[in-house]
């Protein structure tokens, strides 16, 4: 069991770390891909059946295509993006906000207990189960959750639905 | 039903298997176990694959008055019988192997290799969780329906990668178009399956299966499609499982006559062959899966027919699916791309959130007996026939019926 996740995590690290290291966006964005499908499998590996295809569906099917077609869109001439930063305060900010996002990651780490011996998680949860408990005592995450996505829906049309002139006959 | 009254048929693949696996060794025997099945659906559907390649070839020439492959005989064996030309398919696998595999100069090499390769690895999950019969489900999952969706996402990414591998204008585009279609029509099928989900209460495939058994009167079977919102649910799966199998009328990616075959221009030999086998593949998942939600999975259709093994009534349905579907589209013409995609947003989407408000009150209204049973069906179907009527004159409002100005009418 250890060895496959051993074998998970070194499939997302992998994919994460070529997704960076690649000059070319569209592999980026495969790659990525490639280390959401590894979620997937660690979440599956977790005994976590429903989320790990929740994650399937939702990151491999949908916003996979949203990342795809968003760099086709927005993409100006070649492939490849420049490979020196713009200037040196760039540079220096990036990797501030770099450190400092590491440095909170690490802190929350190392604050949690490093146990693993916890007590056997409850398995065998039925889908039925976990409907009963999103419609129930989790109903209001729920609900804020897909207010915010009706939002962010609404100000994509709003934002794609400009009629220019030149499209009215 | 119980086990004493089992046909000894229901059980004869379960018993090969288990005779099979214990010829191993203990250690080895969960490992056998699996490849086993993985074998025996490879085998299953590899071979239904390719009859359905000369079924299809066979039946659109009878649609349209020709007779179609019938010279293929046996090989080294000149002037023996032709057996109705039915080893074309395999003549037709030798001919595709061992074709020049023909790569672009300017393809990103990989992802033109990997995009035949992964959409057919994602188009043979989905069987995984199709039950076949009473006993024969490979892989008993409580989240299979999520886990059938989970496994047909990756093909948008095949294609995707397809188009962008060609490194061909025409592939690019064709492969853009083919994903507009097939992100449009996965929400009328997801929407659909979902009122099933509902009523029964679960998404197992198992589940679901067995909860359609039983007949009222001994011959009316309990199959969801003999609900007002079954039916409906039943017809907007069909036609966005056509549409996801890029079949006619919605053939539009790799429409021969007009693109000349979308993303798959710049593929040939075996590669191509991959495309059209994962297409059939994938249509064959889909119809098993709407065999299973809608017309009883492996239920015989009346009581008395019970002693046919289930197994045998699930690939007969499945059959008769894919006749249907073959019927499809020797019968109906191609559609446009602002159709296609005006059917399913103006049309499929609503009617099936329409069908999922039918589906919830179904499951709400199980004790409505008596007169009040009538009331309920009556609901049901003006839930989903009224708005039928009412989008349809709406929307085909100016373009129907057509009038042809210049044929003589």
């Amino acid at each position: 069991m250890t060895i496959a996740l051993l074998l998970i995590a070194l499939v997302i690290l992998g994919a994460a770390a070529a997704a960076m290291l690649s000059r070319n966006l569209i592999h980026s964005a495969l790659l990525l891909v490639g280390a959401w499908a590894g979620i997937a499998a660690f979440y599956l590996w977790a005994g976590a059946e429903f989320v790990a295809f929740a994650q399937a569906l939702v990151y491999v099917g949908a916003v996979s295509m949203v990342v795809l077609f968003a760099v086709l869109l927005t993409r100006q001439g070649a492939t490849s993006a420049p490979v020196e930063f713009a200037s040196w305060r760039r540079a220096v900010l990036g990797l501030v906000v770099a450190g400092g996002v590491m440095g909170v990651l690490f802190g929350s780490i190392m604050g949690s207990p490093l146990d693993v011996r916890l007590p056997a998680p409850p398995t065998g949860i039925s889908v039925q189960q976990l409907g009963l408990l999103m419609m129930g005592p989790y109903a209001p995450a729920l609900l804020i959750v897909g207010v915010l996505l009706t939002v962010a829906l609404l100000g994509a049309i709003v934002i794609a639905a400009v009629d220019k002139p030149e499209d009215t006959p | 039903m119980s086990p004493a009254t089992d046909h000894y048929l229901e059980r004869a693949p379960l018993v090969l298997r288990d005779w099979i696996v214990d010829l191993f060794p203990a250690t080895l025997q969960w490992l056998v176990h699996n490849l086993i099945t993985i074998a025996v659906i490879l085998t299953v559907f590899g071979l239904f694959f390719a009859f359905t390649t000369i079924a299809e070839r066979k039946l659109l020439a009878r649609l349209q008055n020709r007779l179609g492959p019938n010279r293929s005989g046996l090989p080294w064996w000149k002037n023996g019988p032709k057996l109705w030309g039915l080893t074309q398919p395999f003549a037709d696998a030798v001919k595709a192997l061992t074709k020049e595999d023909v790569v672009p100069a300017a393809a990103d090499k990989v992802l033109h290799f990997l995009a035949p390769v992964l959409i057919v690895a994602f188009s043979l999950l989905g069987f995984a969780v199709l039950p076949f019969g009473r006993h024969l489900i490979p892989v008993e999952l409580d989240a299979a329906l999520l886990y059938f969706f989970a496994a047909g996402a990756a093909t948008e990414l095949a294609i995707f990668m397809a188009g962008w591998g060609s490194r061909n204008k025409y592939s690019l585009l064709a492969a853009m178009r083919a994903l507009a279609q097939l992100i449009s029509y996965e929400l009328p099928l997801l929407l659909s399956v979902v009122p099933v989900v509902m009523v029964v209460g679960t998404l197992s495939t198992k589940d679901i299966a067995a909860a359609q058994g039983g007949w009222t009167f001994g011959f009316l079977p309990h199959w969801h499609v003999f609900t007002p919102w079954g039916l409906a649910a039943f017809l907007i799966f069909l036609v966005a499982t056509l549409a996801e199998s890029n079949r006619s009328p919605f053939d539009l990616p790799e429409a021969e006559s007009e693109l000349i075959a979308g993303h798959l221009t710049e593929y040939s030999g075996f590669k191509y062959a991959l495309f059209f086998m994962a297409e059939y593949f994938g249509l064959t998942a889909l119809s098993g899966l709407g065999v299973t939600l809608f017309l009883g999975g492996w239920q015989a259709p009346c009581a008395f027919l019970e002693f046919i093994p289930s197994w045998l009534w699930f690939m007969g349905k499945l059959a008769g699916m894919i006749v249907f579907f073959i019927w499809v589209r020797g019968t109906l013409l191609r559609l446009r791309i602002d159709q296609l995609t005006r059917l399913s947003w103006k049309f499929l989407v609503p009617l099936a959130l329409l069908n999922l408000g039918n589906g919830a009150f179904w499951a709400l209204t199980p004790d409505w007996t008596g007169p009040l049973a009538l009331a309920r069906w009556g609901i049901s179907t003006a839930i989903v026939v009224v708005p039928f009527f009412l989008l349809g004159r709406r929307l085909t409002a100016g373009q129907a019926p057509r009038s042809y100005r210049y044929a003589p009418s």
